[in-house]
């Protein structure tokens, strides 16, 4: 059976079924739908939606309930995230699982709001002091919409950090039919809270550096302490260069030194070919069709397409770059993605990019003729 | 049988010393609030005190409650969050004259909302922390390090910014106030969003750049016109548990998948694409949605694009229907195989592509627009020679049905059988009808 449907709709869906039981957002284009269908969704599965006074006010209101033991989520677009920027430093040095849609539009500024781009790839990673990681998803189809999303509160709760799901205005708003067993369902572990009298009074863990520990949660056994500001492991402010460097390495060893269970790549390889096409989103789309083109046609082409844009999939792009002379980067912003596969390149490899900053889509045109 | 130990607690402090400078406001405050707390015995693991940044924000650090430090002026937005996420939560919000200023619009909202949290401004109409800079209270005159000649500004009057949009309790005084234990109490137990407006004296910057006493607090409210006590009251229902109870609409329908059975066949070698050029108000984009719905009826894949201007009611509507035999993978192309123009709005927003269109694409117009330019085959159809008289609004999917009819892209009959579904269901069947009977004039 199929059905007619949005990334919007896939994406309320998934989150749905990861347990999310708290919306926060802005009315925004080409986010908004999100917000609509969150206030339908959440009153129906004993959760809460609300719409903020702001962004600044949406990702703050996600972040207290999600110390007070919901799973939270919110959704915007590129001048939302400007707005959203200090919360997510604040969510990151307070280890707090959340949940951000960013329906990228064409940037900068209020750019055009119902055309879609790929513009915010560098700015989620580094759209907040300090260069702290965090992870970011880019679904490709409306139904890794859905399970991507599920994917996004499954790493959130396991790593205690935001998570990002890139899409755009085509991906979410464009109806499309979708075989309904296309939708892939996955596990999302349940939030591991501080058990009655364990760990009292320490809400966080940084020994070893990469060890997550439980979430101490508001109304608990415990009174719980959490702060923005750098912290001992009970959650007190502290200067001393020791604890505060502790606490650093430990927000970036928690995620780097676990990347294996991070990286999600589909790697579509022809030994044959010389050239791989890789790309993520809404181009990726492009990427598949241009590929199908170029087989049809004869010519051998390899097809890389990142789901888990941070961090890095360096494993899977290494590999591709070993194997292929030339690699083509399709993306739509001036590119952004392509200096990471360009830092990994050797020499003598070749990273060509294809681009488009006019609203429209990169064509399977524009691949196939970076392939001649 | 059983017993019942009922343990009273004598402080919520914990063993941490203030670390504020002598003579300033925060500490009283502070031991106000420790005695409300003991006065009304809340369970410190059900307590969360909010704050933010400056001086005051470090008050949480000396509770032995829960606490949540965050961003500067934004800790009214996570005390709403934990209130929502948890009713039954006692949330205690502390918070600076800074914070006030920054984080305005949340104060607004809060208070509008009626959500149920306690909100204590200390309030010492500088920034302390930051090195005595003028803030949204600093009198008129005052004389801070950003406003060495006097400040310009008219001081904001809090408590009658909260208290007219909503606030359960508002009450403003100062930290000499005998009875401000009480009136925390009070705020607390007032289940809504209570606001307690607390001057106070900053000794390091504000006493001594102003020369301030306790007596100039006082005589400072009177030059100003602010009252001082309790200055608003109202009964209406807290934000966390009013919202949800109103918060499910009456049509609250899941979003899960709704499956589309197939009761037709069509095949194609190609993607075809139809787009529909009309005006706002012309229906299109749900005329595309029914050639969507009966596509997939037909056995096909259908993606339907969008484009409208932000204010959706006026000007154009675009919507492109692309139709292929597998998985559509990429449904941005701009060549429709038929471009179907219905309106002025939609031509113009059309015509420099359809002067690109090759003789292998179709124009189906009316004939308002029979000499367009284009290399594509224009067809022109006439609704005004059908017996019945079409209102625009069923344009859109009557033309569409042309298309159907003639391309035989699916089924004409699975147009029939989609449009006659829904609640304009009678209309659109007709307009398909009526489609058919133009396709073949």
């Amino acid at each position: 059976m199929r059905e007619l449907t949005d990334g919007s709709t896939a994406i309320v869906r998934g989150a749905v079924d990861a347990g999310c039981d708290f919306f926060a957002g802005y009315p925004i284009t080409p986010a908004s739908q999100i917000l609509t269908a969150m206030s339908r969704e959440m009153p129906r599965v004993g959760g809460v939606a609300i719409q903020g006074e702001d962004e600044i006010s949406s990702i703050g209101m996600c972040i207290g309930a999600t110390m007070a033991g919901a799973r939270a989520m919110t959704a915007t677009s590129g001048p939302g995230i400007s707005l959203y920027s200090e919360n997510i430093g604040m969510a990151i040095i307070g280890e707090v699982p959340l949940v951000i849609i960013d329906v990228q539009r064409l940037g900068p500024s209020t750019g055009g709001a119902t055309t879609a781009a790929q513009g915010d790839v560098q700015f989620v990673r580094w759209g907040t002091g300090g260069g702290y990681p965090i992870i970011a998803l880019a679904p490709s189809s409306v139904p890794e919409c859905y399970t991507l999303t599920m994917k996004a509160f499954d790493l959130a709760e396991r790593f205690r950090c935001p998570v990002f799901v890139l899409t755009d205005k085509e991906l979410n708003l464009t109806a499309t039919t979708v075989d309904i067993n296309a939708y892939e369902r996955i596990p999302v572990r349940p939030r591991a809270r501080i058990a009655p009298g364990e760990s009292a009074g320490t809400p966080y863990a940084y020994h070893p550096p990469d060890a997550v520990g439980p979430i101490a949660t508001y109304g608990d056994e415990a009174p719980v302490r959490f702060t923005g500001s750098t912290h001992d492991e009970r959650a007190f402010i502290t200067k001393d260069p020791q604890t505060v460097g502790a606490l650093n390495e430990h927000l970036v060893a928690k995620i780097e030194n676990h990347q294996d269970e991070i990286d999600m790549v589909v790697a579509d390889i022809d030994p044959g070919a010389s050239t791989a096409l890789l790309s993520y989103g809404i181009t990726a789309g492009s990427m598949r069709e241009a590929v199908r083109i170029a087989r049809a046609g004869g010519r051998p082409v390899s097809a890389l397409t990142i789901q888990s844009l941070w961090p890095v999939p360096e494993r899977a792009i290494l590999a591709l770059l070993q194997n292929h002379g030339r690699v083509v980067v399709g993306e739509l912003n001036h590119g952004q993605y392509r200096r990471e596969v360009e830092r990994l390149a050797a020499k003598g490899t070749e990273v060509v990019g294809v681009h488009r900053n006019d609203g429209t889509l990169i064509t399977p045109q524009d691949f196939l003729e970076v392939l001649s | 049988m059983s017993v019942t130990t009922i343990t009273t607690l004598g402080t919520y402090r914990n063993d941490s010393p203030y670390p504020f400078c002598p003579g300033c406001g925060h500490k009283s405050i502070l031991d106000h609030l420790n005695e409300a707390l003991v006065e009304l015995q809340v369970d410190p693991m059900k307590t969360v005190i909010v704050t933010d940044i400056g001086c005051a924000g470090l008050s949480d650090q000396y509770f032995a409650t829960s606490a949540f430090h965050g961003l500067h002026g934004r800790s009214i937005t996570y005390a709403t969050g934990i209130k929502l996420a948890q009713p039954d939560l006692t949330v205690i919000v502390v918070m600076g004259d800074g914070g006030t200023g920054i984080g305005g619009t949340h104060l607004l909202n809060a208070a509008r909302r009626n959500i149920g949290v306690t909100v204590l401004v200390f309030n010492n109409f500088n920034y302390g922390m930051t090195g005595g800079q003028h803030s949204a209270t600093t009198p008129e005159g005052a004389v801070t390090t950003t406003t060495p000649g006097g400040n310009p500004e008219r001081p904001l009057d809090i408590c009658g910014s909260v208290g007219v949009n909503g606030a359960g309790f508002v009450w403003r005084g100062t930290s000499f106030d005998g009875d401000l234990t009480q009136r925390i109490c009070e705020a607390i137990t007032s289940n809504s969003f209570a606001l307690l407006d607390i001057w106070e004296l900053c000794t390091a910057y504000f006493v001594k750049s102003n020369q301030f006493t306790r007596r100039a607090l006082e005589s400072t409210l009177e030059t100003l016109g602010f009252q001082t006590g309790v200055l608003y009251r109202d009964g209406r229902q807290e934000y966390s548990r009013a919202l949800r109870e109103t918060a499910r609409g009456p049509d609250s329908v899941p979003v899960g998948p709704t499956p589309i059975e197939q009761k037709w066949s069509a095949s194609l070698e190609r993607p075809f694409m139809i787009e529909l050029a009309g005006s706002a108000g012309g229906r299109v984009r749900s005329a595309a949605r029914i050639g969507a719905l009966a596509a997939i009826q037909s056995g096909l894949y259908a993606a339907q694009r969008d484009d409208y201007p932000v204010t959706v009611k006026t000007g154009h509507s675009l919507a492109k229907l692309l139709l292929a035999d597998r998985p559509i993978d990429y449904a941005g192309s701009d060549r429709p195989d038929v471009l179907v123009v219905l309106t002025a709005d939609g031509l113009a927003k059309v015509r420099s592509r359809a002067v690109g269109l090759s003789g292998d694409s179709i124009i189906l117009t009316v004939p308002e627009f029979a000499d367009i330019e284009s290399g594509a085959e224009v067809q022109v159809v006439d609704p005004s020679s059908l017996s019945d008289r079409f209102p625009k609004a069923d344009l859109g999917l009557l033309a569409l049905a042309v298309v159907v009819r003639r391309t035989g892209v699916f089924p004409i009959d699975a147009l029939r059988a989609a449009a006659a579904e829904g609640p304009f269901g009678e209309s659109n069947a007709a307009a398909v009808e009526a489609g058919i009977q133009l396709a073949s004039l």
